[in-house]
């Protein structure tokens, strides 16, 4: 183009103003549109990008794993090292019982907590709970592990199924308590007065009216917790340790999935390595079966 | 006067009678009543209980480190059990490294990825979408942490280093030999594990702008992105960033994947592809194998290293997506759709 001062505005525009006024609006337009469009087609390639990494895993996952998971791998015991076969039924179970221990634990002390900072205590109190709870959900959990093996383990002086459901449930704790409140929040205070209108007590309006009407908002909060922590392998390391046999009681050292997936896939045995994959569709099959109820369960509560 | 009692008969109201016997059992009722109340506050302050445990364990544990080596004891690099030295810098400088360059990859891609979900992508993609990015938040760390040692790491040894070497070699972060396991590919699978996270949040912040804004900017003539650029971007900028340090957050305490692909090498190292380390997997490989006294309290040092640095993000995070006011109003979509569940 000619080295005029400013050559792409005065020249089309004098061009186009024959027949259209607004001609530099329109000579803008096309590359408006352009940009648009770009922009467009970026951000659906940034959301292509950003799935594909779980179809990589769950392709990698069936196409190794799959051939691994036979009837043997979930009845089974693990072999010695050495001998291929046998499976993680211990891990799998452990891994149900250990669940089971946090949200036996962490569903009282959470939804009431979260009840607290709803109804009860002053201001400065609900705050610093709530500030807590914030900063407690924000913590690495393999520091539950170390917290825990040096409150629990090194006092019981051995690993065991109850310290690793206990650092579990440490998770868990903060993050229903979280869940609860904002539910809570959600229930009208019309509900609540009409309730103390009708000379109830604060705890009969709290566990009639608030948590009934709330109720499953609380369950998905729990179930997610418990999903999350189904998943996790860094607080059971110190805590549950791991078994390669079952455990009679819970303060034995206790298998878990996540840890037995951990050992396998660091192992050198390449058996080891196809039992590790097996696990982990296993595992992954859980975790998303649990997000799918939960996914349900705040489908049917919009509809 | 003597005539004004109560009507008898609404004694006979079902509800009334119920609620007669409710309040008047004096006794029982109110002891169960405030022992509900205890046990509420109870929980509530069993929380407080929880965070103080939390920093009384870690910093008994670490007491003999803190007062062996004080402040050198983040800033020496030196990292050898087996002579008796402890310096936590190699894991400082591997945890930050790697979540930085994570994040680095992570925000523009979920950023773009939440703006596609609100605005660009055809509606009908958006909620199968949306539920595949909440899927793989949901995936356990160890899962990510077998993918990326057994499938990532040979790629990234094969084919992808290779290749930034042979047209990025002349900057130092592309140099040295390449074993696959790396402070890189570290990063990566940080950034694959934080991006749902910071997507999700980006989304909700994203639908909190006020319709009255993106009108505005539509009836003055705006196409799609103007809206976003003009109107929407503008409102959530800090919010947004706030997002991204959450995510960093999150970053800084990523355990189980990590270890599995960093290399776990505690030195310092320019080249990304060298091997590192981080301070959550010291942790996780040498925690239970620690059999001196100075060395497992050296380890509670680093805990309480993590959670410090990891509640300072947080609390940044935190500032920062509440500078915007929506976090504090109430969100009527949502408390709609709970009252006509009843």
């Amino acid at each position: 183009m000619s080295p005029l001062p400013s050559p792409s505005h005065s020249k089309p525009h004098s061009q186009k103003e024959a027949s259209n006024e607004e001609g530099a609006d329109f000579r803008h337009f096309w590359i408006r549109k352009v940009v648009d469009r770009f922009f467009q087609i970026l951000s659906i390639l940034a959301a292509i990008v950003v799935i594909s990494p779980l179809l990589l895993v769950f392709v990698f996952l069936l196409s190794s794993g799959g051939s691994s998971l036979t009837w043997d791998f979930l009845t089974q015991l693990p072999k010695p090292v050495g001998e291929t076969g046998g499976g993680m039924a211990n891990a799998i179970v452990g891994s149900c019982i250990l669940v089971a221990i946090a949200t036996v634990i962490a569903t009282p002390v959470g939804v009431l907590g979260g009840v607290c900072v709803c109804e009860y205590g002053d201001a400065r109190l609900r705050a610093a709970i709530r500030f807590t709870a914030d900063v407690l959900n924000g913590v690495p959990s393999i520091i539950w592990g170390i917290v825990v093996y040096s409150w629990v383990v090194l006092r019981m002086k051995t690993f065991s199924g109850l310290a690793g459901g206990l650092a579990l449930s440490f998770i868990m704790i903060p993050l229903i308590l979280r869940t609860t409140e904002d539910v809570i929040r959600l229930v009208p205070s019309a509900y609540r007065e009409a309730g103390l209108a009708l000379g109830l007590r604060r705890s009969q309006v709290i566990l009639h009216i608030i948590l009934a009407t709330a109720r499953r908002g609380v369950l998905t909060g729990v179930l997610l917790a418990a999903a999350r922590v189904a998943g996790e392998t860094a607080p059971l390391l110190f805590t549950a340790f791991g078994n390669r046999v079952w455990a009679a009681h819970l303060q034995e050292p206790m298998a878990a999935l996540p840890l037995q997936i951990f050992t396998y896939a660091i192992s050198p045995y390449p058996d080891w390595h196809r039992q590790a994959w097996a696990g982990a569709l296993v595992l992954l099959g859980l975790v998303f079966f649990m997000s799918i109820v939960v996914r349900t369960l705040t489908r049917d509560r919009s509809r | 006067m003597n005539d004004f009692q109560p009507d008898p008969s609404w004694e006979a109201l079902p509800l009334a009678a119920e609620t007669r016997s409710l309040t008047h059992s004096v006794g029982i009722g109110r002891i169960l009543d405030q022992g509900f109340g205890f046990l509420a506050v109870g929980a509530g302050i069993s929380v407080l209980a929880l965070a103080a445990l939390l920093g009384w364990e870690l910093y008994q544990g670490a007491e003999e480190a803190i007062r062996r080596y004080g402040m050198g004891f983040l800033v020496s690099s030196h990292w050898d059990p087996v002579a008796g030295r402890f310096g936590a810098l190699p894991f400082l400088y591997g945890t930050f490294v790697s979540s930085a360059i994570a994040l680095l990859l992570a925000f523009p891609l979920s950023v773009a990825t939440a703006l596609s979900l609100t605005e660009f992508a055809p509606v009908r993609l958006r909620r199968p979408v949306l539920a595949l990015v909440d899927l793989m938040a949901a995936v356990p760390s160890v899962v990510w942490g077998l993918w990326a040692m057994f499938e990532m790491v040979p790629w990234l040894r094969q084919t992808a280093f290779p290749f930034l070497q042979r047209f990025f070699g002349w900057l130092p972060f592309f140099q040295g030999s390449i074993y696959g396991v790396s402070l890189l590919a570290g990063a990566l699978v940080i950034a694959m594990m934080i991006t749902p996270i910071v997507t999700s949040l980006a989304i909700e912040i994203l639908q909190s702008v006020p319709l009255t804004l993106r009108e505005a900017a539509w009836a003055l003539g705006a196409t799609r992105w103007e809206v976003m650029r003009v109107a929407v971007l503008p409102y959530v900028r800090s919010s947004l960033v706030g997002a991204g340090v959450l995510g960093l957050g999150r970053a800084l305490g990523e355990t189980m994947a990590v270890t599995m692909v960093i290399g776990n090498r505690p030195e310092i190292f320019l080249s990304l592809f060298a091997p590192g380390y981080t301070l959550a997997s010291v942790l996780v490989n040498e925690f239970a194998e620690a059999t001196s006294e100075e060395h497992l309290s050296a380890l509670f040092e680093i805990g309480l290293t993590l959670v410090a640095v990891t509640f300072v993000v947080n609390s940044l995070a935190r500032l920062l997506i509440r500078s915007v006011p929506f976090f504090f109003a109430p969100r009527p979509l949502r408390t709609e759709s709970m009252e006509t569940s009843g």
